[in-house]
C-alpha cells in the first residue's frame, strides 16, 4: 500500500492570503492558473516580496489583488495603471505589477493602458483576456469576437475587436507578449522577465470563461476551452501573421498567434531633472 | 540655477504660483495633472518647481488619471496634489471617493470658474461648493478650504496637507479664479516655521501577521495605514472592508464602515474648522462669505459700520466640515444673515438649515466679482 502524502505547507503559501479562500472564481475559469504563474514570478524573481506590489482594477481578474499576500490595491474600474503609475513613481524601488481584465484595460481604462505604453512606464501589466465582461454575466466588449454572443450581443458582436499586442507595440510599450492559460510556463517566465525589463510591460493571456463568455458561445466547458486554446496556438516565430491575423476569431478554426511579440529599449519614463549651473 | 524648496521672503506673488509654493514649503513632492484653465499656472508652476527639488512632475491623459495616480503616490507615502477646475473635478469624482474609501490623503485644488458644463472657463465661479462636500456618489465627509488671497492660497495649501494626512482623507482647497490669478503680497516663513503634520503610522514593525489597516482604536477614528513596500501586506481596496482591509458584504460592515469615514471628519470638526470674524462686535446683521467674494463683503461690511449700521462679517476659511456651532452660536445675537457668494445658493442653503430661518442671499451665477454694492444695498435693506 502506498503511503499518503501530506504537504505541511503549499509552496505559495507565503503568497497567497489563504483566509480569503475559496475565491470567487467559476469552475473552469483561467484566472487562478494566471496568478499562480504571478506568484511563481516573484518567488523566482530577484526582487524581496516586500518591494512587489500589485494593483487591480474591477472586475473578475480584479479580484487577484485582494488574493495575492503583497502589498495590493483594489482600486476603481479602469484606474489601476494611473494608480499604479503613483506608485512607481513615488517610490521606484517599488515592482509594481498591474493584474486586471480586458474591460478594465481595454475598456473604461483604455486611455490609460496607451498613454502609459507611450510613456513607457515601469510597469508589468497582465492582462487577462477572457473575451467579455464576466463579472456582471457575459456582455460582450472591446475584445468580443466578431460574432460571437453576449447578453448585450443576443444577435451577434458587430465590432471588430482590438488586437491587443498590435495596440501596445504601436503605442511603444517596451514587451508585449501573448499568450493563453495553456501556457503557463510561458505566462511565468514572461512575468519574470518583465519584472526586471525597464519599461512598459504588457502580458495579454487568453483565459476561459465558460460561464460568461462560454455559455453563450458553444465552449460552455473551462477544459473544451483550454484544448482549443493547445490545439490552434501558433508561435509567432515559427509564423508571420498580419496584423488582420492577430485579431482573434474564435468561430472560424483559425489560427491563434501567441509569443513575443515586442522586445525593445526605448527609455522608460523618468521624472524631469532641473538643469544645474 | 536651481532654487531651494521653500522661499523665505516677502513676494509680489501669482495666486496659483502661491498655491504651488505653499505644496513645495508643505514637502509635496508629487503632482499629477491635466492643463485647465484657470488652474493651469500650478501645474506650469510645478511643472518647473518639483525638479529642482527632486519631486515628481507628470502631466496625465486626463482627470480620471489624475486623481487615481495622486492616490498612488499617496499610497507610496507621498505628499500629492492636483489643481484642476470644474470639469476637471467632476471627472475626478469617482477617485476622489476611492481616496475617501482607502483613507489616502491627498490634495485637490479646484480654481473654481463659472459653470455649470464648460461655463466661463476663464471667468470666476464659487458654484463647485456642493459638488465637493456630494460630489462623489455615497456618504462621506471631505475638508475643504476657501483662501480669498494670494497668501491664502500658500498658506491654506500647506493647511490643507496638514489636515488630509491628520485624517487620512482628501483635501479640497476651494479656489476661484479671482484669487487664483491675483497678484499680491505673499509672505513666505522660514522652514522651520512651517507646520508639518506627519501621517499616523503603524506602531509596530510587520512581523507576518496580517496587519489590520482599518482596525481604528484611537479616538480621532483615524487608521495607521503603512506605505507600499514596508513589508505589512496590507490590502486595500474600494469595496466594503473589514479592519484587515479585506472585502465584506455585509450591512452591519458596510454601516460601520460609512459611518467611521463620515464621523472622523465630524467628531474632529473643530480642529479642521478655521473662521474670521470681522466687526462682530455688537453686530446684528451677519454677512457669511468665503474667497473672493468677502473680500467685497467685508468693503461692504466697513461702509454699512460707517453709516452706523451694525452689521459684521464672518468668513468661512473652512468650508467643509460646515461650521454649523459657530453659525448657531452667533445666531443667538444675530437678527439677519445675508451670505454673499457667486453662485445661486449653495452655502446660503446651508445657513438656513444651521439657523432654522430665512437667510437673504446676494447670488450671482458667476461670470465677475459680485462688488460690494449689492452686499451692501442688502445690509441697508434688512437694516431700515
Amino acid at each position: 500500500m502506498s503511503q499518503a502524502i501530506v504537504a505541511e505547507k503549499h509552496p505559495l503559501d507565503d503568497l497567497i492570503r489563504a483566509d480569503r479562500m475559496p475565491h470567487i472564481w467559476c469552475p473552469g475559469c483561467g484566472i487562478g492558473i494566471i496568478m499562480r504563474c504571478y506568484a511563481q514570478a516573484i518567488l523566482d524573481s530577484d526582487m524581496p516580496i516586500d518591494k512587489h506590489i500589485v494593483v487591480s482594477g474591477i472586475g473578475c481578474s480584479g479580484r487577484v489583488a485582494g488574493y495575492m499576500k503583497l502589498d495590493s490595491y483594489h482600486t476603481t474600474h479602469g484606474r489601476a495603471i494611473p494608480f499604479a503609475t503613483g506608485l512607481k513613481l513615488a517610490n521606484p524601488s517599488l515592482t509594481v505589477s498591474v493584474f486586471s481584465g480586458d474591460g478594465d484595460l481595454a475598456a473604461i481604462g483604455g486611455n490609460h493602458l496607451i498613454h502609459a505604453a507611450r510613456r513607457n512606464i515601469d510597469l508589468t501589466v497582465v492582462c487577462i483576456n477572457n473575451f467579455n465582461f464576466g463579472m456582471t454575466g457575459g456582455q460582450v466588449g472591446p475584445t468580443t469576437p466578431q460574432g460571437a454572443f453576449g447578453t448585450t450581443a443576443p444577435y451577434g458582436c458587430q465590432e471588430l475587436p482590438f488586437n491587443l499586442p498590435g495596440l501596445l507595440k504601436a503605442c511603444g510599450a517596451n514587451f508585449v507578449s501573448r499568450w493563453t492559460a495553456v501556457h503557463v510556463r510561458q505566462v511565468r517566465d514572461d512575468i519574470q522577465y518583465a519584472f526586471s525589463k525597464p519599461g512598459f510591460a504588457f502580458i495579454e493571456v487568453l483565459a476561459p470563461c465558460p460561464i460568461g463568455f462560454g455559455k453563450s458561445n458553444g465552449i460552455d466547458d473551462g477544459l473544451e476551452e483550454m484544448e482549443m486554446y493547445r490545439d490552434r496556438s501558433v508561435h509567432i516565430q515559427e509564423a508571420k501573421a498580419s496584423e488582420e491575423e492577430m485579431v482573434i476569431d474564435l468561430r472560424a478554426d483559425h489560427p491563434i498567434y501567441v509569443g513575443r511579440f515586442v522586445d525593445r529599449d526605448r527609455p522608460p519614463f523618468k521624472p524631469a531633472e532641473a538643469l544645474k549651473s | 540655477m536651481t532654487r531651494p524648496a521653500v522661499l523665505t521672503g516677502k513676494h509680489f506673488m501669482h495666486g496659483d504660483h502661491a498655491c504651488a509654493e505653499g505644496a513645495l514649503a508643505a514637502g509635496c513632492r508629487f503632482f499629477a495633472g491635466y492643463p485647465i484653465t484657470p488652474s493651469t499656472e500650478i501645474a506650469e508652476h510645478l511643472a518647473a518647481r518639483l525638479p529642482e527639488v527632486d519631486g515628481v512632475f507628470i502631466q496625465m491623459e486626463d482627470e480620471l488619471a489624475s486623481m487615481a495616480t495622486i492616490l498612488g503616490a499617496s499610497a507610496a507615502g507621498a505628499r500629492s496634489m492636483t489643481a484642476t477646475s470644474g470639469p476637471g473635478l467632476s471627472l475626478m469624482m469617482e477617485n476622489l471617493g476611492l481616496g475617501v474609501m482607502l483613507e489616502l490623503p491627498t490634495l485637490v485644488v479646484d480654481v473654481m470658474r463659472g459653470s455649470p458644463s464648460t461655463g466661463l472657463p476663464t471667468l470666476p465661479g464659487q458654484s463647485d461648493v456642493m459638488q465637493a462636500r456630494w460630489g462623489s456618489h455615497g456618504d462621506f465627509a471631505v475638508i475643504a478650504y476657501s483662501p480669498w488671497s494670494p497668501q491664502e492660497m500658500f498658506d491654506l495649501t500647506i493647511l490643507s496637507f496638514n489636515m488630509a494626512d491628520l485624517y487620512c482623507v482628501p483635501a479640497i482647497l476651494l479656489a476661484d479664479e479671482v484669487v487664483g490669478h491675483m497678484v499680491e503680497k505673499v509672505t513666505i516663513p522660514p522652514e522651520d516655521k512651517i507646520d508639518h503634520i506627519e501621517r499616523k503610522k503603524p506602531s509596530k514593525p510587520a512581523d507576518g501577521s496580517t496587519y489590520k489597516s482599518y482596525l481604528v482604536e484611537d479616538p480621532d477614528l483615524v487608521p495607521a495605514l503603512p506605505f507600499a513596500g514596508e513589508g505589512y501586506h496590507i490590502h486595500l481596496t474600494g469595496l466594503t472592508h473589514d479592519e484587515r482591509g479585506y472585502p465584506d458584504m455585509s450591512a452591519e460592515t458596510h454601516d460601520h464602515l460609512v459611518r467611521r469615514l463620515f464621523e472622523k471628519i465630524q467628531k474632529n470638526a473643530n480642529d479642521i474648522i478655521r473662521v474670521e470674524g470681522y466687526e462682530l462686535e455688537g453686530a446684528r446683521i451677519m454677512v457669511v462669505s468665503y474667497g473672493c467674494t468677502a473680500r467685497s463683503a467685508h468693503s461692504a461690511v466697513l461702509q454699512a459700520r460707517a453709516k452706523g449700521i451694525p452689521a459684521g462679517l464672518l468668513r468661512l476659511v473652512s468650508i467643509w466640515p460646515f461650521p454649523e456651532c459657530i453659525i448657531r452660536d452667533l445666531s443667538k445675537s444675530i437678527d439677519h444673515f445675508i451670505v454673499a457668494e457667486m453662485n445661486l445658493g449653495q452655502v446660503r442653503l446651508e445657513v438656513e438649515r444651521v439657523v432654522h430661518r430665512d437667510v437673504i442671499g446676494v447670488h450671482h451665477a458667476g461670470g465677475a466679482m459680485i462688488p460690494p454694492e449689492p452686499i451692501l444695498a442688502a445690509i441697508e435693506a434688512v437694516a431700515k
